[in-house]
């Protein structure tokens, strides 16, 4: 392990906790970018530059924008006095590390994971355009047109409503 | 000779970096690096700001600074030793943050700006074998990057607490968002020609000659087309005239920085002219050739010379027309970026993939250059449709 993975792994597990445990949400929000942006660094560090970079442009460039608008419209920057954990907290922490261990027992024992790493493909991005347009091309079409179809719902519920009985009837 | 100046910085670091032992060469060079763009560029942006302060002023009649030279001497310089009391000043100003501000967050936004907008120079190939780092996906690094700026324009306007900065912000953002889209797909188009998301093998893809004229994608139908929608997107995601209404000082102050104050105040504004030329750079690495000269006969000046000459003729431009054009309205702003930017930026890509397969003779300009006329031509008339322009009458003016 390098000390380079060390405080990455470390930022993003703090991000994420932060992200769960301040009070301001919109300070949650920060913290979970902060998390987006240790796990796009992990991604690098695995050589993966296509999917890191995908990561900070979707992640941190789109989704952390859309949380942190959504909490703004929604409802007012007042955090609660109250703690924001409940009290049984420690129940959830057992369920999620039981689910961590078999998780991590499954896939370490698991034949379909290589145990040897294969050699890192020269030219990783194009091998992902390649792979794109030719294998998975169904998967990407399916997508194109579920992306397509969510924009224009987006668009018709955002249009202006055409209301006939107030024609000419308000300045 | 011309070689040797041409890879003079190249040489410099390597020089450097031979004196120390194997094991720290790569963390010694990126770290000259580092401070190369961290002294290079501030001191562009010191300079730019008094051209553009003499620019307008020229423009708008006036004289603009033209008193303070060397300090301590009787030299006047043109005023160009501006920048330095400009400088001092914004050091020793008092720092104020308003009592009913998110402290933290609001320490932090100068810097989460100022950090991706560095690490856009890293990708950035100012000369032959200039780039910092050749990415192999450096066109996607330097979009990531740069789309992480937006955030902290968030930050600035959510954490002062005042409804100005919050109107600021919103507008940056929505702004920034909409006009990121035109600019990514006009870059399409030259990853597709070019086949590469490295911007080095793009610039040398364009480093050819015919003629003794360069293969610069600008000289093609879809280039033109691209380069002049990734102009005025650049415009707006640097937030200049006639897009500077995140910052409009007649309707919210300054926008989302109006709560800062003395160094963070220098920071948004450093930052703020840093990216533009990032963003300036990225638009002559696309389609301006990078670092190559426009005719073959000129090659022998060298490549970084080139680099910042295009940079700042483009500089140049983005000054004059910030002193000659009126602010844009919100509606027309987003109205231009989705209904006329998209839709041209969509047809482009198209253009492009058939200048890819079509033969190489002057069949594929006239077919090019005719979707393009025509989806010009049927947008611009769609923009313009209802907006019932005809000769304005002034009814109280008469």
């Amino acid at each position: 392990m390098s000390p380079f993975f060390i405080i990455t792994g470390i930022v993003t597990l703090l991000g994420a906790v932060f992200a769960m445990s301040l009070r301001n949400l919109v300070h949650c929000a920060l913290a979970m970018a902060i998390a987006f942006a240790g796990v796009a660094a992990l991604f690098l560090q695995l050589g993966a530059e296509f999917v890191g970079f995908a990561q900070i442009l979707i992640y941190i460039g789109a989704i952390a924008i859309l949380i942190v608008f959504a909490i703004l419209l929604t409802r007012s920057g007042e955090s609660p006095d109250k703690s924001v954990l409940t009290s049984g907290w420690w129940a959830g922490i057992a369920v999620t590390a039981m689910v961590f261990t078999i998780l991590g027992w499954a896939v370490l024992s698991s034949s379909a994971v290589p145990k040897e790493l294969p050699a890192a493909p020269a030219a990783s991005v194009k091998n992902v355009g390649d792979l794109l347009m030719t294998k998975y091309v169904l998967p990407l079409e399916i997508v194109a047109l579920v992306l397509t179809a969510a924009m224009i719902g987006a668009v018709l519920i955002a249009l202006k409503e055409d209301n006939k009985d107030n024609a000419g009837g308000q300045p | 000779m011309a070689d040797k100046i041409d890879q003079i910085f190249v040489t410099a670091l390597h020089f450097l970096v031979s004196y120390l032992p194997e094991a720290w060469r790569p963390l010694a060079s990126s770290l000259i690096c580092i401070v190369f763009i961290l002294m290079v560029f501030p001191l562009i942006f010191s300079l730019t700001t008094i051209f553009e302060r003499k620019g307008i002023g020229r423009i708008q009649n006036r004289y603009g600074p033209n008193r303070v030279g060397i300090p301590f001497t009787k030299i006047r310089l043109a005023g160009f030793g501006q920048f330095l009391p400009d400088g001092v000043k914004m050091l020793t100003k008092e720092d104020v943050v308003p009592r009913a501000a998110d402290q933290a967050v609001h320490f932090l936004a100068p810097i989460v700006l100022l950090i991706p907008v560095l690490l856009t120079y890293a990708v950035l190939p100012f000369g032959r074998n200039m780039a910092i780092a050749d990415y192999d996906a450096g066109l996607l690094f330097f979009l990531a990057v740069g789309g992480a700026v937006e955030i902290s324009v968030f930050m600035a306007g959510w954490s002062s607490r005042n409804k100005y900065s919050l109107l600021g912000a919103m507008r940056a953002i929505a702004q920034m968002v909409s006009y990121e889209i035109p600019l990514i797909l006009s870059g399409v188009t030259v990853v597709m020609i070019a086949g590469t998301l490295n911007l080095s093998q793009i610039v040398e893809h364009q480093n050819q000659y015919t003629y003794g004229i360069a293969h610069w994608f600008v000289f093609t139908p879809w280039g033109l087309v691209g380069f002049i929608l990734f102009f005025i997107a650049s415009l707006a995601e640097s937030n200049r005239s006639p897009f500077d209404l995140p910052e409009a000082e007649s309707e919210i102050i300054a926008g989302y920085f109006t709560e800062y104050s003395g160094f963070k105040f220098a920071l948004f504004f450093l930052g703020e002219y840093l990216g533009m030329f990032a963003i300036i750079g990225l638009g002559i690495t696309l389609f301006l050739g990078g670092w190559t000269s426009p005719v073959s006969f000129l090659t022998w000046i060298p490549s970084w010379i080139w680099f910042l000459t295009k940079m700042m003729a483009i500089v140049f431009v983005f000054i004059w027309i910030r002193a000659t054009l009126p602010r844009l309205r919100m509606d027309q702003l987003m109205g231009f970026a989705w209904k006329f930017m998209l839709p041209l930026a969509l047809i482009n890509i198209l253009v492009a993939g058939i200048w890819h397969f079509m033969s190489h003779d002057w069949q594929r300009w006239l077919v090019c250059s005719a979707i393009i006329f025509g989806a010009y031509v049927v947008l611009g008339r769609g923009l313009m449709a209802n907006q019932k322009l005809g000769k304005r009458i002034y009814r109280y003016a008469e």
